[in-house]
């Protein structure tokens, strides 16, 4: 992360500016609020690690100081304490920025080799261990 | 003048590079013979040079400089002197300058103290290192230049990103470039291996020091970079899946099977084209991370069409470099046999096994890291991060840490569960029942994750059995590399206790607290005893001043700050924290709200400083083996020249 920092310094700059000028709104009510129940704050915790600052590089809302990082925890934390699940809140928010928000992908025509990989590197492990080694032959 | 003088010493190394190239092929292709004497001193005069110009620029950042464009992008003449110097590789330009610096040394390094290989490989060796470096001086000196002068400077540098502003600049970029560039002579002794068909056990005990040193900088710089992360963003996080992480994680990765392959080629003759297909991968991971961070496509695919050239200068670099060497590797793998055979059951068995889950890891985290390229190519901009890296990997990295346990007790060649679980005895049983027993507890307490919980459980066991290896043997005189071993593993242990510890028991206090309001976060309570303007060099900020007690305990005071820099103007938290035995504290300070409330982030995260410690043990114990390995090395040497000596005395 830090090396992210310090190679995009240059690119973050711009990025900075804009989130700095919102800082004159006042935040969200939720945004540096935590629930009052627990379980609810963890709840939305948990989906805050997995969704994406989108004006920051590769930092969640959990992890940003960012206005709109801000403004989305506050939206997380109302809609959990409302009562709705994680994944509708997720799905809420894809529906309005797009997948890219989500740093869980979901598996479509076009994320499927993510999915893929992990079968096909286990797949090819397995044929490489097999041929170094056989099936129950000890050389 | 100190701009042209250290832009001639880049020129200069350049041509020293090609010349090296040329008189190595020459050499090799046997047209002439008698260059071969110039090939180490023109290596060891190039990485001089090349150091030269690195030292002219950071001369440059050193006075501020504000004829140069580099310097007047960014630097500052009211930043600390320490930011300065270490401003020079805070940018582009300047990074990629100490990348030459460092790979040029490495190659003066190889040639001034290598003699163990045949002087063939040896010479293609440094004739590959020479055009590896070739490239990357073609890049800088084309396409980066970082001596650039300005026609009319400006009265006052832009200054430096203050997340920047920390010591960890100064630390964490040349020590994780050490370790890049180390890899590039790993990859230099394969290619030179594979020029001249000489893959066997004195190549792997050439090669080996040179990975255990670019392995244990790697391992520090990631270890740092973590930590610094962790303190400065200011929210706790100490690891994102963030691409320019992965592109330091997957040389890491690389290198490691590497490390242990190396090792079974230098012991058993075994392993031979895997070994060298290791070390072409090792080196390309830290090519393709180069190439992710610096050719800006991270921030978007449509970043690297803002400055095509850079963009595809590396993607050029990168295909003549990777592309040849596995080119080689294809044309010589017929000629490069597997070397001696053994079982399942034997120790290179296990090390091949956990060679197989590294590299799918590594696989995992190059297909995560690249694929939202290809997506957002078409159009569609999709995240991959920790949802989908931390269960993926973990896949192949809970069987790579089982085998891991009973890997470093199995004999070479051969070996039987019987004949271990005899020699080790009832201690055999400890580690898997202390795991389960942990997990049992840690079920009944309820409310972990199953990863947090998998890593609980399995840290107590891996730690546990690190240390069998030391069983049943004089502990004074234990080789020093199974003394690095026991503690690099006992190490990966301990990292992984903390980071599971802090998935599963940190707690969080966000509060808008007024002054003289206390609060609680786990054992501590915190109190905001007053908040007050500070000054700093280039900032000023407001400082909180927290009374924090743990458990009824003394107080202590705790004084994180909201900076303001003037140069670039930017607000950011400085955290302040407080380590304990058992965990840390974590308190950050934020804005002023509703008029007279501070807010304040309070995390504590019991057991959180283990992940860090863990990686610096993981260090030392490389850095263990390391010191044997050269020890070992260096007295066959003096028994040899003695000998000769002897010899000679004596008229033979």
């Amino acid at each position: 992360m830090l090396a992210a920092l310090m190679l995009a310094a240059p690119v973050l700059a711009p990025v900075l500016a804009p989130a700095l000028a919102d800082d004159t709104m006042p935040a969200a009510p939720y945004a540096y609020r935590q629930l009052p129940d627990p379980a609810q704050e963890a709840r939305a915790q948990a989906l805050m690690e997995t969704l994406r600052c989108l004006v920051c590089q590769s930092q969640s809302i959990a992890d940003s100081d960012a206005a709109i990082a801000g403004d989305m925890r506050s939206i997380v934390r109302q809609r959990i304490a409302a009562g709705e699940s994680p994944e509708a809140i997720r799905a809420w928010l894809v529906a309005r920025y797009g997948a890219y928000v989500s740093y869980a992908p979901t598996l479509s025509g076009l994320t499927w080799p993510l999915f893929a990989a992990p079968l096909g590197l286990l797949a090819a492990a397995a044929l490489l261990l097999r041929r170094r080694f056989g099936w129950g032959i000890r050389a | 003048m100190l701009a042209e003088f250290a832009l001639a010493a880049l020129w200069l190394a350049a041509a020293l590079a090609a010349l090296q190239l040329l008189a190595g092929v020459l050499v090799l292709s046997e047209k002439a013979l008698v260059l071969g004497g110039i090939v180490r001193p023109l290596a060891v005069v190039q990485g001089l040079l090349a150091l030269a110009a690195l030292l002219g620029l950071i001369g440059l950042f050193a006075t501020t400089d504000l004829s140069v464009a580099l310097v007047a992008e960014n630097s500052h003449s009211a930043k600390p002197m320490l930011y300065k110097i270490a401003g020079t590789w805070g940018n582009h330009e300047g990074s990629m300058l100490l990348w030459v610096a460092v790979m040029g040394l490495a190659g003066s390094f190889v040639a001034l103290v290598e003699r163990r290989l045949p002087e063939r490989t040896m010479l293609a060796t440094l004739a590959g290192q020479a055009f590896v470096s070739l490239g990357f001086y073609a890049f800088l000196l084309l396409a980066s230049n970082p001596f650039a002068r300005l026609t009319q400077p400006p009265p006052e540098g832009n200054g430096l990103n203050p997340l920047l502003q920390d010591p960890g600049l100064a630390f964490h970029p040349p020590t994780l470039y050490l370790g890049y560039v180390g890899l590039s002579i790993a990859f230099s002794f394969a290619i030179g291996a594979l020029v001249t068909r000489e893959v066997g056990p004195a190549f792997a005990r050439a090669m080996r020091p040179w990975v255990l040193g670019a392995w244990i900088f790697l391992t520090l710089g990631i270890t740092a970079g973590s930590y610094w992360a962790y303190y400065v963003l200011g929210w706790g996080g100490w690891w994102f899946w963030d691409p320019v992480e992965n592109a330091s994680l997957m040389p890491w990765l690389a290198a490691t099977a590497l490390l242990h392959s190396c090792s079974v080629l230098a012991a058993r003759d075994a392993l031979r084209a895997w070994t060298v297909m290791l070390g072409v991968v090792a080196f390309s991971m830290s090519m393709i991370g180069t190439f992710l961070v610096r050719s800006g496509i991270l921030t978007s695919v449509h970043a690297f069409a803002v400055d095509p050239l850079r963009g595809k200068f590396i993607l050029a670099l990168l295909a003549i470099n990777i592309g040849g060497a596995l080119t080689l590797f294809a044309l010589r793998a017929g000629s490069v046999t597997e070397g001696e055979r053994f079982s399942v059951t034997s120790r290179e068995g296990a090390l091949v096994f956990n060679n197989v889950m590294l590299t799918g890891i590594l696989g995992i985290v190059l297909i995560g890291t690249l694929y939202p390229l290809v997506t957002e190519a078409v159009g569609v901009r999709v995240s991959v991060g920790p949802p989908y890296f931390n269960p993926v990997t973990a896949l192949f990295a809970l069987p790579m840490m089982l085998v891991m346990m009973v890997g470093p007790l199995l004999r070479w060649r051969r070996d039987a569960p019987g004949r271990v679980a005899r020699a080790q005895g009832w201690v055999m049983a400890l580690p898997p029942v202390v795991g389960v027993v942990t997990a049992a507890v840690f079920i009944a307490h309820g409310g972990i994750g199953l990863l947090p919980l998998i890593g609980l459980s399995l840290a107590p066991a891996l730690a546990l059995a690190s240390l069998l290896p030391l069983r049943g043997r004089d502990l004074t005189r234990l080789p020093l590399p199974v003394w690095g071993m026991v503690v690099a593993h006992f190490g990966i242990a301990v990292a992984m206790a903390g980071m599971a510890s802090d998935s599963a028991f940190s707690t969080e206090r966000l509060i808008a607290a007024h002054v003289g309001e206390e609060t609680r976060v786990g054992p501590w309570a915190v109190r905001l005893a007053g908040v007050a303007p500070v000054a700093g060099p280039n900032w000023t900020a407001m400082e909180a001043r927290l009374v924090v007690r743990y458990d009824g305990a003394g107080a202590t005071t705790l004084t994180p700050q909201s900076r303001t820099y003037w140069a670039p103007p930017q607000t950011t938290g400085v955290s302040a924290l407080l380590t304990r035995w058992n965990g840390q504290l974590y308190t950050v300070m934020g804005e002023e709200v509703e008029g007279d409330r501070w807010q304040l982030r309070l995390w504590w995260k019991p057991f959180v400083p283990l992940i860090w410690l863990g990686g610096a043990l993981v260090a030392l114990g490389g850095a263990l083996a390391l010191l044997g390995r050269v020890s070992a090395d260096l007295k066959r040497i003096s028994v040899r020249t003695r000998m000769a000596d002897r010899r000679q005395r004596q008229g033979r």
